[in-house]
């Protein structure tokens, strides 16, 4: 027998040098990363569920470089980069597919976004250029181009399937060496010595020297034990899948106006969501992932209108995940206010599976060697002590 | 019965494939869900989730009386955009609608 890509009966020891507790993309993957740099690190994952239970198993898989900040549109050039030999390196196909990402304006507005977005993505080296509606339709002959006025499009963005992709981190994590543990709950944190106590839904206390707070939405759960407030919080969106058909779109096409994308997975399905108006008076942050109605009309109204061949496409599933919304859109990485052995790596803002290849390794080499990067500047915790952060980042999507 | 006979004739999963989960210990329907892709094709389940469930029974590796299939997601059968936009509002014309009372969404 290979080795467990998680179990509720692993044994784990009584002391650990680091305990990430969520098995989602972002504790796996740092976990693998770190197991590489520094293999003689205890290191164990706790998941509650199992893998991919949570929102690294409910994205819609798209990784793309066309960001409205320098600092992410680097980040991803990076992550990207890093997906180009991840396939090879972990051992799993993902479904990699680059067939770009078509950004469509209908409004002044959108427009004005898209000529900023190209200059600075020509600054930070991302190949973004901008189309005319006819040249955008070369690119996705059944859009309708009524109301289009200027498309951006870069042929490096992409697409993957969540699903391998974080089982390929799992099964290279636990060959280096790291213990991984589903089906198992940390229902209490408290300070011990340097480190922190863990009480675990199977009765077990273990103890360990540094902590990783990677379970996103869920993280305010786990941070109340100690007291640390951070303003990250879950935010429910829905996304479908189609029936599969034949290749027929290459790229993951975003409507900036309506918040919609949509894009056709390596299985051949369409796989897409939407910005839903929020309702007045009811905000969703109860971590629920239940499926409405309200999203599967509104959706449908939005994609039969521009992409009219649509109309005949049945759906064949519909599911939710919730994003995990930092006030300022920047995420929330590195030692928490007041505990400087318990990390997070959280409030992604929707955003963290493609930013996990790069973000992990980062962290990893923070947590092995201590080495700093501007963006680990930009995600400290403490940040939002000092009021409010401002948002720099309007290309969040859904 | 071979190694390469599909259990999820949907996504060609095969026997040899739920063998390599359970081989890395994913013995709960959700888990081999999400590491074949069983039961995500057209008919979401309706066809191979028994056969699984038989197989981890057989096997010793879940009770009958304690398995559950995975998560059913809507729609109940598979129905087109078009029909479901004409619940709606036309999209390009005369905007904002009316959303519903919260209170009425499921």
């Amino acid at each position: 027998m290979s080795a467990a890509l998680g179990s509720a009966a692993l044994a784990l020891p009584a002391e650990l040098d680091l305990a990430v507790i969520g098995g989602g993309v972002m504790g796996l993957a740092t976990a693998y990363n770190l197991a590489l740099l520094a293999p003689a690190l205890k290191i164990a994952v706790i998941e509650r569920s199992y893998l991919v239970s949570g929102a690294s198993g409910r994205n819609g898989g798209g990784l793309r470089m066309q960001w409205g900040d320098r600092g992410n549109v680097a980040l991803m050039i990076e992550s990207i980069g890093l997906c180009k030999r991840l396939a090879q390196e972990l051992g799993i196909n993902l479904w990699f597919r680059q067939g770009g990402y078509l950004f469509l304006a209908r409004s002044a507005a959108a427009e004005a976004r898209l000529h900023r977005n190209a200059e600075l993505h020509r600054e930070v080296g991302a190949p973004t250029r901008l189309l005319t509606p006819a040249d955008a339709l070369t690119i996705a002959p059944h859009l309708c181009a009524e109301h289009l006025r200027l498309a951006s499009f870069n042929p490096e963005d992409g697409v993957v399937f969540p699903w391998p992709f974080v089982w390929g981190y799992a099964a290279k994590a636990v060959e280096r060496g790291v213990l991984l543990r589903t089906h198992t709950e940390v229902q209490g944190v408290s300070p011990a010595g340097d480190g922190y106590r863990l009480d675990l839904s199977s009765g077990e206390q273990i103890r360990a020297a540094r902590v990783l707070n990677a379970t996103g939405a869920w993280s305010g759960h786990l941070n109340r034990h100690l007291g640390i407030d951070l303003p990250n919080h879950p935010h429910r969106h829905e996304i479908f899948s189609s029936e599969p058909l034949r290749p027929f779109l290459d790229p993951l096409v975003v409507d900036l106006d309506s918040g919609l994308y949509f894009s056709q997975s390596t299985r051949g399905e369409l796989v897409t969501g939407i910005s839903l108006p929020e309702l007045v008076g009811y905000r969703d942050d109860t971590l629920k992932q239940h499926s409405t109605l309200r999203f599967l009309t509104t959706i449908a109204a939005t994609l039969t209108a521009l992409m009219p061949i649509t109309a005949g496409l049945k759906v064949l599933r519909q599911w939710a995940g919730p994003y995990d919304v930092s006030p300022d859109g920047d995420a929330i990485v590195g030692p928490s206010p007041g505990h400087p052995n318990f990390w997070q790596i959280c409030g992604f803002t929707g955003h963290g599976f493609m930013m996990a290849p790069a973000a992990a390794r980062l962290v990893a080499r923070w947590l092995a060697r201590g080495e700093g990067h501007p963006m680990l500047t930009r995600w400290d915790p403490s940040r939002f002590l000092s009021g409010a952060a401002a948002r720099r980042e309007d290309m969040i999507i859904g | 019965m071979t190694a390469r006979a599909f259990l999820c004739r949907c996504e060609d999963v095969t026997l040899g494939e739920i063998d390599r989960a359970i081989d890395r210990g994913l013995t709960t329907i959700e888990e081999i869900k999400r590491y074949t892709g069983l039961g995500t094709g057209p008919c979401q389940g309706k066809e191979c989730t028994g056969a699984l469930a038989r197989l981890l029974v057989d096997r010793g590796l879940a009770r009958a009386d304690a398995l559950q299939p995975f998560t059913a997601r809507p729609p109940a059968e598979p129905i087109t955009l078009g029909l479901l936009a004409a619940a709606r509002a036309p999209f390009f014309a005369a905007r904002p609608e009316e959303d519903p009372d919260p209170k009425d969404t499921p």
